[in-house]
């Protein structure tokens, strides 16, 4: 085991892939010598070099697709778009192309991609760069979507994305960075896509978070155990494919249900949680299913705006309490 | 507008008729499906490369079946050209589960990976960032010398992703070929009426990458102009950009009726038939009687009836089927 920062995770994560996989390489804006937007690459271009480690023009749709276009010729790619706000740039590669090419051919099409993003506020990054965008990846078949909230997941679920011969976006929370946390040092550790996480055994009240909320969710669990409530918090970790199984034995054991993700509320990933829950588990619920999410409106600038519609503690607090009818 | 290339291209009788028959397949083939389309036999819609077939033909015989090629949603010809099989293509068009995509795909999305068609894209531009990183896992990773052609239409100089490409390969010297097939309209609109220009080659100099315009109907000029880009392009000495010009016999897809083609000029460009202009080549320089050509149509013709039984007698896929194939 190392201690280390969920960056340091998904560098050493690439790092170890591109020494296993001589295909492998990573494509994107500032990569290489820079050392990617938010530091993520850091010394890889040293390492590996031009090819290995390709500096992009600011060319979303060509990342992608040069990922896609080698990722389906032998080559295994990691195209990086350093801010998921950006995907508008090369939505029509992600959903149209990459994310059908292997249906669309009758399965003769492998492709062998991984676009690194990010999501997420508190940063004051202003309506542009603050955004978070999975559930558009969700909704569209044909690209897994994972999304880690701690270094160990982080570095897990790379390798497993890296590996699973399917196209996958991968979800780096932009103010997670820095979170430091225990990671294995073995060169081979993988969480399988597909598997939930359950943080941490509780008995009242089922909360389901994803990326930062899933820290925040601690917290809210932490306060409320103070007042007798016990949450069982689980991070699904990939968001498609869903853990339905782990969410519901869940549920059916806590009787209430809590979804929190930074995603906006309205048509989030959240509501097909609570709609399997309603669908799956509604003889298992005794109070309704509740969503802690971003308030619909485009995330503003001044702290004092953003903190209103970004997810907090306390409204995970007051949703949990909430489930519990009067 | 054609160049004396044709006259300088040693063509033997061989390679000549070789070029014939690809043609009179495609040809032949795109004639069958619309004959198929109008008797309500295929679902969806198609869009027929008949005139153009000598950009796909004089492009693809320059390829190996390690080379790539990307395509458009006018792409039956692009596959034929390059080896494509017609039964499987029949049957993809019918939507039956011996097609290349067992039904999945149809016209707009026949892929061989086998032969290095990574796709037809029901998507403008939608195969050029493809094709980029087809020719980057070459040449830069799996330090390969395959060469990728990437087919695209006038209408595609619209697309940002295009130039994107464009720019790209020239930066880092990748293997490909942008074939533009300038045949004047993008569906129902005149290519002038949202361009600057109707010649594209030049805007493509500004980059920095060697053009070529071609008479995109003449087979043999296609196919040296291509030859040119091909070696360069295995050379490890970057991108051509083949602006060959041409014209779509019929309207955008089956179905519609090209009202908009101004009657002189389709006139023209009917006497440019490709395939008229081969078999004129052939005969001014004697290198086979017509009675060879009827017996090449004749197999082609054959080839083309096999096709359409085998599609016929093939099963439809199972319903669900449809759940397969997403992941790996």
């Amino acid at each position: 085991m190392a201690q280390m920062t969920l960056m340091e995770a998904v560098r050493e994560t690439i790092r170890s892939e591109m020494k296993k996989d001589p295909t492998l390489f990573i494509i994107g804006e500032d990569v290489g010598k820079y050392g990617g937007e938010h530091g993520v690459s850091g010394d890889l271009w040293q390492q590996f070099g031009d090819d290995r480690v390709r500096d992009a023009p600011i060319a979303e749709a060509s990342i992608v697709g040069c990922g896609l276009g080698a990722a389906i010729t032998g080559c295994k790619a990691i195209s990086e778009i350093p801010f998921g706000d950006f995907v508008g740039m090369c939505m029509d590669q992600l959903y149209n192309q990459v994310a059908k090419i292997r249906y669309m051919s009758g399965g003769q099409v492998q492709v062998n991609l991984v676009i690194r993003t990010t999501m997420g506020g508190y940063v004051g990054g202003a309506e542009q760069h603050s955004q978070s965008l999975a559930s558009w990846f969700v909704h569209v078949p044909g690209i897994k979507v994972v999304i880690p909230s701690t270094p160990a997941d982080a570095a897990g679920l790379l390798r497993a994305s890296l590996n699973d011969g399917n196209p996958v976006i991968f979800f780096e929370h932009k103010n997670m960075y820095g979170l430091k946390g225990e990671v294995p040092d073995d060169p081979d550790f993988t969480i399988p896509l597909g598997k939930a996480n359950i943080l941490r055994e509780g008995s009242d009240c089922t909360v389901v978070a994803t990326s930062l909320q899933v820290h925040n969710a601690v917290k809210a669990a932490e306060q409320l155990e103070k007042e007798g409530i016990s949450c069982e918090i689980i991070d699904p970790r990939t968001i498609d494919p869903l853990d339905e199984e782990t969410i519901l034995s869940s549920v059916k054991k806590t009787h209430h249900a809590v979804i929190v993700h930074e995603e906006w509320l309205k048509g989030g990933y959240g509501a097909e949680i609570a709609s399997i829950i309603a669908d799956k588990g509604l003889f298992d619920l005794e109070g309704p299913v509740k969503r802690v999410a971003a308030e619909n409106t485009p995330i503003p600038f001044s702290p004092v705006l953003e903190n209103f519609v970004l997810p907090q503690v306390d409204d995970i607090v007051d949703a949990v309490r909430q489930t519990f009818a009067e | 507008m054609g160049s004396s290339a044709s006259s300088k291209e040693t063509l033997t009788a061989d390679t000549a008729l070789d070029l014939y028959r690809r043609l009179v397949l495609i040809r032949r083939f795109e004639e069958q499906v619309s004959k198929l389309y109008a008797k309500n036999k295929l679902p969806g819609f198609v869009h027929l490369y008949i005139g153009q077939e000598a950009v796909a033909t004089g492009v693809c015989t320059n390829l190996r079946d390690s080379d790539y090629i990307t395509s458009t949603h006018r792409g039956h010809g692009h596959t034929i050209a390059k080896g494509g099989d017609v039964n499987r293509m029949m049957a993809e068009l019918y939507g039956k589960v011996t097609g290349y995509c067992k039904g999945k795909g149809g016209s707009m999305h026949i892929t061989d990976m086998k032969i290095g068609m990574l796709g037809a894209n029901g998507i403008v531009a939608g195969g050029i960032p493809i094709a980029v990183g087809a020719a980057y896992g070459a040449a830069k990773i799996r330090k390969t010398d395959q060469v990728v052609a990437a087919f695209f239409g006038d209408g595609a100089t619209g697309e940002g992703p295009l130039w994107e490409g464009i720019n790209i390969t020239q930066a880092w010297s990748l293997p490909v070929i942008f074939v533009c097939e300038n045949n004047l309209y993008g569906v129902g609109t005149r290519l002038g009426k949202v361009m600057g220009s109707e010649d594209l080659a030049p805007r493509v100099k500004g980059f920095g990458v060697p053009v070529e315009v071609v008479n995109g109907n003449d087979v043999v000029e296609v196919r040296k102009a291509a030859s040119e880009a091909v070696e360069r392009a295995r050379k490890g000495k970057g991108p051509t950009f083949l602006e060959c010009k041409t014209w779509r016999h019929r309207g955008h897809f089956e179905g519609e009726n090209p009202t908009y083609f101004d009657q002189e000029e389709y006139n023209t460009w009917m006497k440019r038939d490709p395939l008229k202009t081969l078999e004129s080549t052939i005969q001014k320089r004697g290198l086979a009687d017509s009675q060879r050509l009827r017996d090449i149509q004749k197999q082609v013709d054959a080839q083309i009836q096999e096709a359409v039984e085998f599609a016929e007698a093939s099963e439809f896929p199972k319903p669900e089927a449809a759940l397969e194939d997403i992941f790996v």
